[in-house]
């Protein structure tokens, strides 16, 4: 099962980057205000 | 810097336009080969004699016309609908979403031409050939710089949680497709997998699941989030558990790959991996499903006279019985009954008739009208009768292979008290038959939706006139 030894770094690699979206997106306020945002697209035309 | 697209005063829906209509007419061809290869297993005599016609040349045919053609035009379309009204700003790149729309056009045309000449990779839903692979992987980087652009120059702080999915989607696929279909060209027509016996099954599972997972779930998730809301006219029930949805699902998909490899030559640990991946599914999948349908508590009476809510919320029943079905199939002792029945066959066509389907009907039924200066369809009656021909045609399409692959299952384990099979397969193949025959009748329900569907369009698109939508002014600015 060679394979395998490029899958699992590849989820490996591809979970980090995961992670990294995710700190991106708490920590530059994506989720701040996220009842409100829900609303908006209601108003977008 | 300033970007060009920043400076427009009016939204790219040309190419949303382009892929809206290219939806629906790929709906036809798709699943008219699809009610073809149907009637050719009930009567096998149809393939005429003619290769080009043989089941085994247009079975990858129909698979890749209603996933990439009319499942890819569907996703083009919308998400790029989606992307410019939540972010409040045009298309990032004219010119390279212009050739997205071509070029896909183009990997469907070949597609469409090689597939039933023979020329195939053989790996599922990845068949064509090396040439034709180099355009999708040039058109799919192509869509990531136009969408991921336009995410970039929003003119809204947040990004909405559609936009996630679609990028999510977008990203994967980019990924999958690149590892899966590494090969080795022999000449301009044939080429070989860089891997070999156990290892190219694994790699392609992971493919196939994962092109499952994040072309025709994550995708049309993005366009749930968008289109039920505004149907609706109310915000998504959780917004909260809309962000846990999405990043439980894209944190939890990866592995579910080896379900499709139970009792192989791949490592048993493997197989028990994507056993446990595909149970954990079942926690998001629901959780999106759940909020999907509870975003019209309180509002249950439009259900009553929406027919396009209705297309909406009922593919969203079909997504959460057929992402229960999975991991219960995944389990390997329910496996060994339900692997190589049509009890697969069922499963895949609930989630692709039910969900994909319906939720891209009901999406193009929003976006069409407005895409043509129109407050809605031509005729909301057709609308209505689409609805129930395609919903009646999937149950009896759905309900006639879970008979039909329990039987076989049953039929194929069947032992006599002296060891010997009970049944040869040609009894299982006889017993079927009045099945294939339901299945034919599901199908063409379902495809005779999908041709009032485009009467409905062509009458909406020469009624109505394609007008510029002007961007409003920005309230909440980045």
């Amino acid at each position: 099962m060679d394979i395998l030894f490029l899958l699992v770094p590849l989820s490996v690699v591809l979970v980090l980057l995961i992670l990294g979206g995710l700190w991106w997106a708490i920590y530059r306020g994506q989720f701040e205000d996220v009842e409100a945002e829900g609303q908006r697209i209601l108003k977008d035309d | 810097m300033k970007f060009a697209n920043t400076q427009a005063t009016v939204y790219n829906d040309t190419v949303v336009r382009q892929f809206a209509i290219m939806t629906v007419v790929w709906g036809v061809v798709g699943m008219l080969v699809g009610v073809i290869i149907a009637a050719q297993l009930t009567w096998p005599e149809l393939n005429l004699g003619i290769s080009f016609l043989s089941y085994g040349r247009l079975r990858p045919l129909h698979t890749n016309a209603v996933i990439f053609a009319f499942g890819g035009s569907a996703l083009f379309a919308t998400s790029y609908y989606v992307v410019q009204r939540t972010c409040q700003v045009r298309l990032f790149g004219d010119k390279l979403a212009a050739f997205t729309f071509w070029g896909w056009q183009l990997v469907i045309l070949l597609a469409a031409i090689s597939l039933p000449l023979g020329l195939t990779t053989g790996k599922e839903y990845a068949e064509l050939e090396w040439p034709i692979d180099i355009l999708i992987t040039l058109v799919w980087v192509a869509y990531a710089v136009v969408f991921f652009g336009t995410i970039g120059t929003r003119k809204v702080r947040h990004i909405y949680v559609a936009n996630w999915f679609f990028g999510a989607m977008i990203l994967t696929v980019a990924l999958l497709h690149l590892v899966n279909s590494a090969e080795v060209p022999v000449n301009l027509f044939k080429s070989y997998s860089a891997y070999a016996g156990v290892q190219d099954a694994m790699v392609q599972w992971w493919y196939g699941h994962n092109a499952v997972g994040f072309f025709l779930t994550a995708g049309f998730l993005g366009m749930m989030y968008y289109f039920i809301p505004k149907q609706a006219e109310r915000p998504v029930y959780s917004y909260r558990l809309s962000i846990v949805h999405f990043w439980a699902l894209i944190f939890t998909y990866m592995w579910a790959g080896p379900h499709h490899l139970h009792y192989t030559a791949l490592p048993d640990w493997t197989q028990s991996v994507g056993m446990l991946f595909s149970l954990i599914l079942l926690a998001p999948s629901w959780g999106g499903m759940i909020n999907g349908i509870m975003t019209l508590s309180g509002a249950w009476h439009k259900l009553r006279d929406d027919p396009i809510l209705r297309f909406l919320i009922v593919s969203l029943s079909f997504y959460g019985m057929s992402t229960f079905e999975g991991p219960m199939m995944s389990i390997k002792t329910v496996n060994a009954l339900s692997h190589y029945t049509d009890w697969t066959v069922g499963h895949v066509h609930s989630g692709a008739l039910g969900w994909v389907g319906l939720v891209s009907m009901g999406s193009m039924y929003y976006l069409i009208p407005r895409l043509f200066g129109r407050k809605q369809m031509y005729s909301m009656k057709a609308v209505e009768i689409h609805f129930w021909v395609a919903t009646i045609g999937i149950v009896i399409y759905i309900a006639a292979m879970w008979i039909a692959g329990v039987m076989q299952g049953l039929m194929w384990r069947a032992v006599n008290a002296d060891g010997t099979l009970t049944y040869t397969f040609v009894e299982s193949v006889k017993a079927t038959y009045p099945f294939y025959v339901l299945r034919l009748l599901g199908g063409l329900l379902y495809l005779g939706g999908m041709l009032i569907m485009l009467w409905n369009v062509i009458k909406t698109a020469t009624v109505g006139r394609a007008q510029p939508v002007t961007i409003p002014a920005v309230a909440a600015h980045a």
